[in-house]
């Protein structure tokens, strides 16, 4: 497939892409993992990853599209480079979730499903993310951080700024 | 990551092998791995269900049905490939369990599926993760890499006549997709609707063929029964309800954590001795025993056992293991309210009772805990939800009602306190409004 298409992501995804959609008995299944892996690499589901996604999995980019818009972990706008989830779900919201949203909002200065004008970071208010037992928690990308306090959240947060 | 706590009264089968190094496979094999699907082999389809139904084994997603006689339901003869599906899209709040298999035993997980696809006469099975579990996605793809590597999957596994392959997969943000056939859909690179049954899926499932659905936790007990023998196994829990299962006491308790505890353990005792009671001197308000579907109990309601026949007698369920604990601190109405928020936030969309009446009911209850409530919204709240239950494809509509019925049936006095401008009387308690509400 890569032969065929002039592809957008690294040769490293593009071969793993290859053969993920080899890996099930229906070539759709890679779909949603493909177009998360390619949003981990581009940073959102631009036109051009929709494009190339509908082209390896061989359907049409309105069919993609209306599977993006179900799924609450893809984006088709840019992030920021860490995008901060809280959770505020029922066991967070016990443990000082709701707080914990207001603290980071107030911190970074932006509000729910806004971004910082560095880019640096993005905020969202997320749901149950399966840290119940370690709330109230956060997820920054892919990363948990749990049983945090106001302190500690900005730890958390320094720790991103001086990652970069 | 996610931290291991314990408890004296903890029995370990599950979390027999939980902080000790087990994601590698020699430790894996150390530590008795791999035993159990190799007896299982020797059994045979017919000998291993024999087994599982005599676990007493249930399904740990919430149902609660008897996985022996799951699995019994898949037809021999099939023209088209059987599959296995774990069902690892954690999403129910309040439960958090399968994260710690899959971050200690990811091992067991596959023992599972290559058990379960032996008894159905299966050759392919697809570990199914939430998007959000990405790091647990990278240890249970090594573990099946290093499986691969041992010989355990592919062709002749175990150096017997068999193939077997497993696929880990990834989601991407969906709750509904933790349904079945919401689940299969999903698998098959589709939005997560659920699917009308009959068919089951034990009959037409993934890609058409008869398919087994089990949670992780279901799954990765399976090795641990035949480990033991499945009539030792039932012997721990109560009648008819075998083992042990992971339980996530998350809330106001002061030792919060995943206890693996027998099936039947007083609810009481987990929220005072094993939680270790209400930290701050506070006192115990409510109970959700089972994930925030399940119907919230009383401080009087919880002198029972946890197990799938006693929490039903009770007028709740045993769900997911999610046990989430109010102090007298929580405005129940706005407990009500995020309840809602959620399930709203969720559903697919699909059924009009559960698209409509999830949205209606939080739009309700915002009114109600914001003060501007009338005394019909209460009555109102009650009337939608009955009419969303049993009348959608998937239990998301029954999810969100059953709960909400019990909130307003068990503290109607606390929402009639916030009618007619009234303050929300917890109001004077730090908890900011709701984000997007």
């Amino acid at each position: 497939m890569s032969t065929e298409i002039k592809t957008i992501f690294s040769p490293a995804l593009a071969a793993r892409f290859d053969r993920l959609v080899t890996l099930y008995p229906l070539r759709r299944s890679a779909l949603i993992p493909m177009l998360l892996y390619a949003q981990d690499e581009v940073g959102y589901l631009s036109d051009q990853v929709i494009s190339e996604v509908a082209a390896r999995i061989e359907i049409t980019e309105l069919d993609v599209r209306n599977v993006i818009s179900y799924y609450s972990l893809m984006h088709t706008a840019p992030a920021g480079k860490y995008h901060v989830q809280v959770c505020t779900n029922i066991s967070c919201m016990l443990r000082g979730g709701n707080e914990l949203l207001a603290h980071c909002k107030e911190r970074l200065g932006i509000g729910n499903k806004e971004t910082t004008p560095d880019k640096l970071f993005s905020l969202e208010e997320v749901e149950c993310i399966g840290a119940c037992s370690w709330a109230p928690a956060v997820q920054v990308n892919y990363d948990f951080h749990e049983n945090l306090t106001p302190d500690a959240m900005d730890k958390v947060l320094e720790g991103y700024r001086t990652r970069t | 990551m996610a931290y291991l706590v314990s408890h004296p009264d903890e029995v370990k089968v599950i979390s027999y092998r939980f902080g000790k190094g087990a994601t590698d496979i020699d430790k894996y094999l150390e530590l008795d791995g791999y035993t159990a699907v190799r007896k299982a082999i020797t059994l045979g389809p017919e000998g291993i269900i024999a087994e599982m139904k005599a676990s007493n084994l249930r399904g740990r997603g919430g149902a609660g049905f008897p996985t022996g006689m799951k699995w019994s339901f898949v037809p021999k003869q099939s023209p088209k490939p059987k599959y296995v599906l774990v069902n690892g899209d954690e999403s129910e709040p309040g439960t958090c369990k399968d994260r710690l298999i899959f971050e200690h035993d990811p091992h067991s997980v596959i023992e599972g599926v290559i058990i379960a696809g032996l008894a159905i006469g299966s050759k392919m099975g697809f570990i199914y993760l939430r998007g959000e579990y990405r790091y647990l996605l990278k240890i249970m793809e090594k573990a099946i890499d290093d499986a691969y590597a041992k010989g355990f999957l592919g062709k002749k596994i175990f150096g017997s006549d068999l193939d077997f392959d497993i696929v880990s997969h990834t989601g991407a943000g969906a709750y509904e997709v933790g349904e079945e056939s919401a689940l299969m859909e999903s698998l098959e690179g589709k939005r997560g609707i659920p699917r009308i049954r009959p068919p089951f899926p034990a009959v037409v499932g993934l890609y058409g063929g008869p398919t087994i659905i089990n949670n992780a936790e279901t799954l990765a007990t399976v090795p641990h029964i035949f480990r033991i023998g499945g009539a030792e196994y039932a012997k721990i829990g109560t009648e008819r309800n075998g083992g042990t299962r992971l339980f996530c006491l998350s809330g106001d308790v002061a030792k919060p954590g995943v206890y693996e505890l027998p099936m039947g353990y007083n609810l009481k005792k987990m929220v005072y001795e094993v939680g270790g009671g209400i930290p701050d001197g506070r006192s115990l308000k409510a109970v959700v025993p089972g994930g925030s579907s399940t119907p919230v109990l009383l401080p009087s309601e919880i002198d029972i056992g946890m197990d799938f026949d006693q929490v039903g007698k009770a007028g709740s369920m045993l769900g997911s293991g999610g046990v989430v604990v109010l102090d007298d601190t929580v405005c129940m109405v706005e407990f009500a309210l995020r309840t809602m928020k959620f399930y709203q936030h969720e559903s697919c969309g699909w059924c009009i009772p559960c698209r409509e009446g999830t949205d209606w009911l939080k739009k309700t209850l915002i009114r109600v805990h914001a003060g501007g409530g009338v005394a019909k919204d209460i009555d109102n709240i009650r009337y939608l939800a009955q009419n969303m239950l049993g009348r959608t494809f998937c239990p998301l509509g029954d999810a969100a009602a059953m709960p909400t019925i019990a909130f307003v049936d068990k503290f109607r006095k606390e929402f009639e306190d916030h009618l007619d401008g009234k303050p929300c009387p917890y109001a004077n308690l730090p908890e900011p409004a709701l984000a997007n509400a």
